[in-house]
């Protein structure tokens, strides 16, 4: 009877020669030790959540500030060539280049007369667009109504100090306009007056000569989209607003590059952290090693164990770790950006390949230097 | 005995010490470099943002509207009010001078010449490329060269004391021109010095020195707007109070701010008969993309001030786990928790000193080589940054040994002599 239960296991054993041993190993060594194994995958996790966080911030930094810089305004503009309008379809071939990564808003321009006979310019334009890709005007009320106006600052001394209703002619024909609120920038705006489309082109009857466009892409992107408008706009000039573009890059390159500086250092640091705590928990299990070894246990085994031990630690840290970086990434985003951070998937394979890369070595190094201690000694507790 | 026991450990465990210590030396350079770092950064990139060009524009204060379309100046020339090119190096003279990056006066004239269409006038802008100005005991330099640092020229700039022009491309290209021909202007032969792109509305005309536009204009000294480079705050709700309505103290406040309102006001001050106004589009918006750029370094600092005090505590609960036997030693020979305790703690202590120390002028240098490598420019550590770190590293290797050393003290000296630990 119990030789052949004997011979069972026998049998058994042979199919699955070591695995079996080799699993119950790794799972009691995790289990009986559970603080020290706890702390190390502490620090595992920790250090992948750390490089989650940043590599995440790393890759997405970028699209986040993109937006704070689109507040700038336009960074391409459209102007009809020798001073005539631009065709009716103009606007909607530059809305389908655009394909959504973008405003563009029509700008029509005329010079007026005032009814004592100054000079003043008047634009007409889509207010409800110049108010998203303008952030910056400073308005008091924003017109809404047909024949409202929107009078610059310098302007309105000049047409309606007193914000009454005046009169301005173009080439004898004259309309009547409601200073609805007064715009301040800074710039040549101020001295101009704005209407809405509708009442310009009724009053002018001219179409108008200048799109701005406000494109989110960087430069080269902002180059390919001026390359791609211009065959589609023979009649009009097409070129990107430098001033715009080659700050906005100039600043985004040097946050990208301090942040990517902070994130090899926290990298690092938490690679670190990862290193002295694993090489701490293996040395502690020097015992171990040296009775694995006293029963015959051949060194590429004891290798493995210990490999396959930190290779686990760092496979549950790393997926543990990006979970928590993900969060913190996030929180980041949606603290300063008001936005959260999108998860990068494709920061994943790297965290993982670096966690199981950064235990591997703390395992095997101190495996290393401990091959040449006779397991006698340690066993002596020398 | 109690400095025996520290200097013996010290010297005879090298390996450990010297893992801890690495740690805590990493662990602060890191820390000193990221505060570096991130309370520099500010400074930095309001210096890049100057990139955007000017930030303030001063006029006359009788000014009369522009008349401009596309860039395009219809106003007649002799509109409007002028100011004076003499009172310009006195922006050098106000309270925020060093805060003035940069400054560039225009003077707009339209000229005759025999080479474009007849009936259409040449527009010409008189401005400063580099100029040296003195003021009181000051040297500078400004110009269009820094405030509007996205013209490239084709060729070379032309000397601010010469009568050489630089030609718009557009312009260029209609009167197929290279650097180094001859235009004529009212009358005179100029050599084009190069071909000016900008992207702008500046591609089309000429632009020359200030002294040519004036002779041209017969307006000696007249200046007919002031483009100012300032580094300022970002806007808050106290910056846009007028300051007529402010008293005493809140007043000196807003005037001692850097504030693009309060700059505008003094420059105001500054120069007689003007008016001066920030422009918003890139006043406005230097303050948003400031802000986030600055919290978001100061999150990422917090995050390396966790892992690298994470660091330390893990190196330092190490260190003190692996020495249980010792721990067992002398409790068996009779010490007590508190002696044990003691011994570890001045141990962390002697550690973190050094550590933080070396860790600092590390972390000093770090930051130093960031700046090099990044901004083209040093990044100042704060002397009073130095007690701060080397607190901050005291107070995170104590707390990450604490754990440690309660449980090793806890320790039956029994087991951890007999190696069961």
């Amino acid at each position: 009877m119990s030789t052949q239960r004997n011979s069972d296991l026998v049998n058994r054993r042979a199919a699955k020669p070591h695995t079996s041993m080799f699993l119950r190993m790794l799972m009691r060594a995790a289990v009986l030790r559970r603080g020290r194994a706890a702390s190390a995958l502490l620090a595992m996790a920790v250090a992948a959540a750390a490089a989650t966080a940043m590599l995440n911030l790393y890759v997405d930094v970028q699209a986040k500030l993109r937006k704070e810089f689109r507040n700038y305004g336009a960074n391409i503009v459209v102007v009809a060539k020798d001073g005539q309008p631009l065709p009716a379809d103009a606007l909607a071939r530059v809305e389908s280049a655009l394909d959504g990564h973008g405003l563009a808003v029509p700008f029509a321009y005329v010079m007026a007369r005032t009814s004592d006979g100054q000079s003043v310019v008047v634009s007409g334009t889509d207010l409800d667009q110049v108010r998203k890709l303008d952030s910056w005007w400073s308005v008091t009320a924003w017109p809404n109504a047909s024949q409202d106006a929107l009078v610059g600052a310098r302007a309105a001394a000049v047409v309606s100090p007193q914000g009454k209703a005046f009169d301005l002619s173009f080439q004898g024909r004259t309309i009547h306009l409601n200073p609805a609120g007064t715009l301040r920038t800074g710039a040549s705006e101020d001295s101009r007056i704005y209407l809405s489309l509708k009442d310009f082109e009724s009053w002018t009857g001219l179409q108008p000569s200048t799109i701005e466009i406000a494109f989110s892409g960087s430069s080269e992107e902002i180059i390919a989209l001026v390359q791609k408008l211009t065959p589609a706009l023979p009649f009009a000039e097409v070129r990107p607003i430098r001033q715009i573009m080659e700050g906005e890059a100039r600043v985004l390159g040097k946050t990208r590059a301090t942040l990517a500086a902070a994130a090899v250092l926290i990298i690092a640091t938490a690679a670190l952290c990862v290193l002295s705590t694993l090489i701490g928990w293996v040395f502690d299990r020097r015992r171990d090693f040296a009775i694995m070894k006293a029963l015959g246990a051949s060194e590429g085994l004891i290798g493995g164990f210990f490999a396959a031990e930190a290779a686990a630690l760092g496979a549950v840290g790393a997926i543990v770790g990006f979970g928590v970086g993900v969060g913190v990434a996030a929180w980041i985003g949606r603290v300063n950006f008001h936005a959260p951070v999108v998860p990068r998937f494709n920061v994943l394979p790297i965290v993982f390949v670096g966690s199981i890369a950064v235990a591997l070595i703390s395992a095997v190094l101190p495996i290393f230097l401990l091959r040449r201690v006779q397991p006698a000694m340690i066993l002596r507790g020398e | 005995m109690f400095g025996r026991l520290v200097y013996e450990s010290f010297r005879r465990q090298k390996r450990r010490k010297l893992l801890a210590g690495i740690a805590i030396t990493l662990g602060v350079a890191v820390a000193t470099a990221m505060i570096a770092v991130a309370t520099d950064i500010g400074d930095k990139i309001s210096r890049e943002l100057r990139r955007y060009g000017a930030n303030l524009i001063v006029t006359p204060q009788e000014d009369t509207l522009d008349v401009q379309i596309g860039g395009v100046d219809l106003k007649p020339p002799s509109d409007g009010a002028y100011l004076n090119e003499a009172d310009l190096p006195k922006i050098k003279g106000m309270f925020w001078r060093n805060n003035i990056v940069g400054f560039a006066p225009m003077l707009p004239v339209s000229v005759g010449s025999e080479e474009a269409d007849e009936s259409k006038n040449i527009s010409l802008l008189g401005t400063y490329f580099s100029k040296r100005l003195t003021f009181g005991k000051q040297d500078f330099v400004t110009g269009v060269r820094i405030t509007h640092p996205w013209w490239k020229v084709q060729g070379s700039w032309p000397d601010d004391n010469s009568s050489d022009v630089l030609l718009g491309q557009t312009l260029a290209a209609k009167l197929s021109r290279k650097p180094g021909d001859d235009i004529e202007i009212a009358g005179q032969a100029h050599r084009i010095s190069g071909i000016l792109s900008t992207g702008g509305a500046e591609d089309s005309p000429i632009v020359a020195p200030l002294a040519l536009a004036q002779q041209i204009l017969g307006k000696p000294g007249a200046v007919r707007r002031v483009y100012v480079s300032a580094l300022t705050k970002p806007e808050d709700a106290f910056a846009r109070r007028d300051p007529q309505s402010l008293r005493g103290a809140e007043y000196d406040r807003w005037y001692c701010s850097p504030y693009a309102a309060s700059i505008a006001f003094q420059l105001q001050e500054a120069i007689p008969h003007s008016h001066a106004e920030q422009i918003r589009q890139i006043a406005q918006n230097e303050g948003t993309v400031l802000s986030r750029i600055k919290g978001l370094m100061l999150l990422v600092t917090l995050a390396a001030l966790f892992a690298s005090a994470f660091a330390v505590s893990a190196a330092m609960a190490t260190a003190i786990f692996e020495r249980r036997a010792e721990v067992g030693l002398m409790k068996a020979l009779g010490a007590g928790s508190v002696s044990v305790a003691a011994l570890f703690f001045g141990e962390a202590l002697l550690l973190a000193l050094i550590g933080g120390i070396v860790g600092f002028a590390g972390g000093a240098l770090l930051a130093r080589r960031i700046g090099r490598s990044i901004f083209d420019s040093q990044i100042t550590i704060d002397p009073v940054l130095f007690p701060v770190i080397l607190a901050i590293a005291v107070i995170v290797t104590f707390a990450g040994s604490a754990m440690a050393i309660r449980r090793a003290v806890k320790f039956d000296p029994v087991y951890a002599l007999r190696g069961e630990a």
